[in-house]
């Protein structure tokens, strides 16, 4: 949750990429400098070396994998070591538990924050509604470690120490900066639309599933995105609520690795990447909405 | 941040009752989750709670504690330093990247894409994955090179642990902050650079004079949602040091999960609830110097 990100309210949409300022240096070919691009492409090793030893420790043998050099190439190349993580972390089912929470997380945020945003941007003028929207933003400034352990303590009470419960939590955490974002958006939804829909007859209800929820759909990804990352990748949450370690989440149950089989690092950098792959292959399906989302500033 | 009102609908209608069933059903999920337990930890700091069983008021004793207790104070003092720190760091680079990653560049895109990717991977692993670095591959390298400090794991040492928990955190935390000054710098209206242009303001000039102080805005912001979220880091700790050596790295958050399973339940949530009143603080700031911009 720590590495939430604001999305930036741009003050107009962005034209102002350097392909687009012709008449800045009209000396310098359009293309751009090879000199920074080089520069940067080095910068960008720091990010892609540790992904890549992940990778390549990840095919080795246990054997190759034990000398200590993790920048090697794998030789021979090998596919043990996924064969014994699939075992050791019993992949289908931390998986399958890993993608029902993340869903449940990423389908219960779109739905409750439209509904409120819904609601809000609609009775704005309304005290109750204001203040709902200011007391659901008040989240944000919660750290989690305050209501953690009565979290934990609640959850057990009421049997929701399981996935079900680390889901209605991840929730409840994006519900903030969710229900923020949907608000701005519909801010931006001229009133007209909704006024010839209820003309033609059609309920509040009707008017939401129609006409907004679909308008809302470029915020939703955003939304959708980012609640999907701070689900998969958390683990403060699911270690502290989950008491079953059978329904443990796939990167918090990486932590075998540490104290049993920690000699084995073919075995341990697989399962690493199986663990990340999701997010990373999410992330490269999505990475258009998450630029456009943030850098396009698409609240005003 | 969105506090500016959405503009006045309807002014004078009254609430029509299905709008309640939009909202409400959102509001009381998250009094039940969010605000209940909140309120139940503050309340309990003030009691000798061991997390079950009787207990009753004891007043600011666990306070009292609190302030006089040397681990405590450490990792108050670390958490700080380090948010401090890293802050500084993940700032510095990604602005420099940001100025780098919107100027003339072949690749913008696949750059771009490359450097936001450490944002998507889960920090537990990822911190298992430098864990190796730092403890296998760099001690090899700098042995390799002679350089002598550096042979021995950091992590294993209780001076240096700490840049190494910076380094992991600013790799992750880089690039939403990035994204960010990204979004600062497109939303500079591009005639302010072709005037300066017109003046003989050169690249440097430029960005001397336009670029850092129209995102300064930007850069209050980055400092402020940063030092916040460093405050409660803690999955890269585990993942690279578990708090160690010795306790030379133990976040406050840490501290306080521990305390629960130690049984130091009404103690820790005394140390929980200075944590929120300091994140209370933080949040103010936030709001005055958000509120000073337009948009925000």
């Amino acid at each position: 949750m720590s590495t939430q990100v604001m999305p930036a309210p741009a003050t107009h949409t962005a034209p102002a990429t350097a392909g687009s300022r012709p008449r800045r240096r009209p000396s310098r070919a359009q293309r751009g400098s090879w000199a920074l691009t080089i520069i940067l492409a080095l910068c960008s090793l720091t990010v892609l070396v540790p992904l890549y030893a992940s990778c390549v420790m990840a095919f080795k043998t246990t054997r190759q994998a034990v000398d200590g050099n993790a920048f090697s190439l794998p030789f021979p190349l090998s596919l043990d070591g996924f064969v014994q993580a699939w075992t050791l972390t019993d992949f289908p089912r931390s998986f399958a538990i890993s993608v029902f929470i993340a869903a449940v997380t990423v389908a219960g945020t779109i739905a409750l924050s439209s509904f409120a945003a819904f609601a809000i941007s609609h009775n704005w003028e309304n005290r109750v509604f204001r203040w709902s929207f200011f007391y659901l933003l008040a989240a944000m400034f919660l750290p989690f470690p305050v209501v953690a352990l009565s979290q934990v303590k609640l959850t057990g009470m009421v049997h929701l120490d399981n996935p079900v419960g680390v889901a209605i939590l991840h929730i409840m955490f994006q519900l903030s900066f969710s229900v923020m974002l949907f608000t701005a958006f519909l801010r931006s939804i001229p009133t007209e639309l909704e006024e010839s829909a209820r003309i033609d007859g059609a309920s509040t209800w009707q008017v939401f599933w129609r006409l907004v929820f679909p308008l809302l759909a470029p915020m939703s990804a955003t939304v959708g995105i980012f609640a999907f990352l701070a689900s998969w990748n958390d683990y403060m949450m699911p270690t502290l609520i989950t008491a079953d370690p059978a329904l443990q989440t796939l990167p918090v149950l990486q932590n075998i690795f540490q104290t049993q089989f920690s000699n084995n690092y073919n075995v341990s950098f697989a399962s690493y990447l199986m663990a990340m792959a999701p997010a990373i292959i999410v992330y490269l399906i999505s990475q258009r909405w998450v630029m456009s989302g943030l850098t396009q500033g698409a609240i005003k | 941040m969105a506090l500016s009102s959405p503009a006045p609908v309807r002014r004078r209608r009254r609430v029509e009752p299905v709008f309640y069933l939009f909202l409400l059903p959102t509001v009381i999920l998250f009094t039940l989750a969010i605000m209940v337990p909140a309120v139940m930890g503050i309340a309990l700091s003030f009691t000798n709670s061991v997390g079950f069983g009787d207990f009753r008021f004891i007043g600011l004793t666990n306070y009292i504690a609190v302030f006089s207790d040397p681990a405590i104070l450490a990792a108050y003092l670390f958490t700080i330093g380090f948010a401090v720190v890293t802050v500084l760091l993940v700032n510095v680079v990604a602005f420099l990247l940001a100025i780098a990653l919107t100027s003339r560049i072949r690749a913008r895109i696949a750059l771009r894409a490359v450097f936001v990717l450490p944002m998507v991977v889960s920090g537990i692993v990822i911190a298992y994955v430098f864990n190796y670095l730092f403890s296998n591959s760099l001690p090899s390298v700098a042995s390799a090179v002679g350089f002598g400090p550096l042979e021995q794991s950091v992590l294993a040492n209780p001076d240096l642990a700490w840049l190494a928990i910076v380094v992991v955190t600013a790799w992750q935390a880089i690039p939403g902050t990035l994204l960010i000054y990204i979004a600062g710098v497109l939303a500079i209206p591009s005639d302010v650079y072709e005037a300066a242009s017109l003046d003989g303001a050169g690249g440097w000039r430029q960005l001397r004079s336009i670029t850092v102080p129209l995102t300064a805005g930007y850069v209050v912001i980055n400092l402020i949602l940063g030092f916040k979220g460093f405050m409660n880091t803690y999955d890269i700790i585990v993942g690279l040091t578990g708090g160690g050596p010795g306790t030379s790295t133990t976040s406050v958050a840490m501290s306080i999960f521990n305390g629960f399973s130690n049984g130091d339940y009404s103690y820790q949530m005394a140390n929980a609830t200075i944590f929120f009143l300091i994140a209370i603080v933080i949040a103010l700031l936030q709001l005055r110097t958000t509120r000073g911009k337009a948009a925000l």
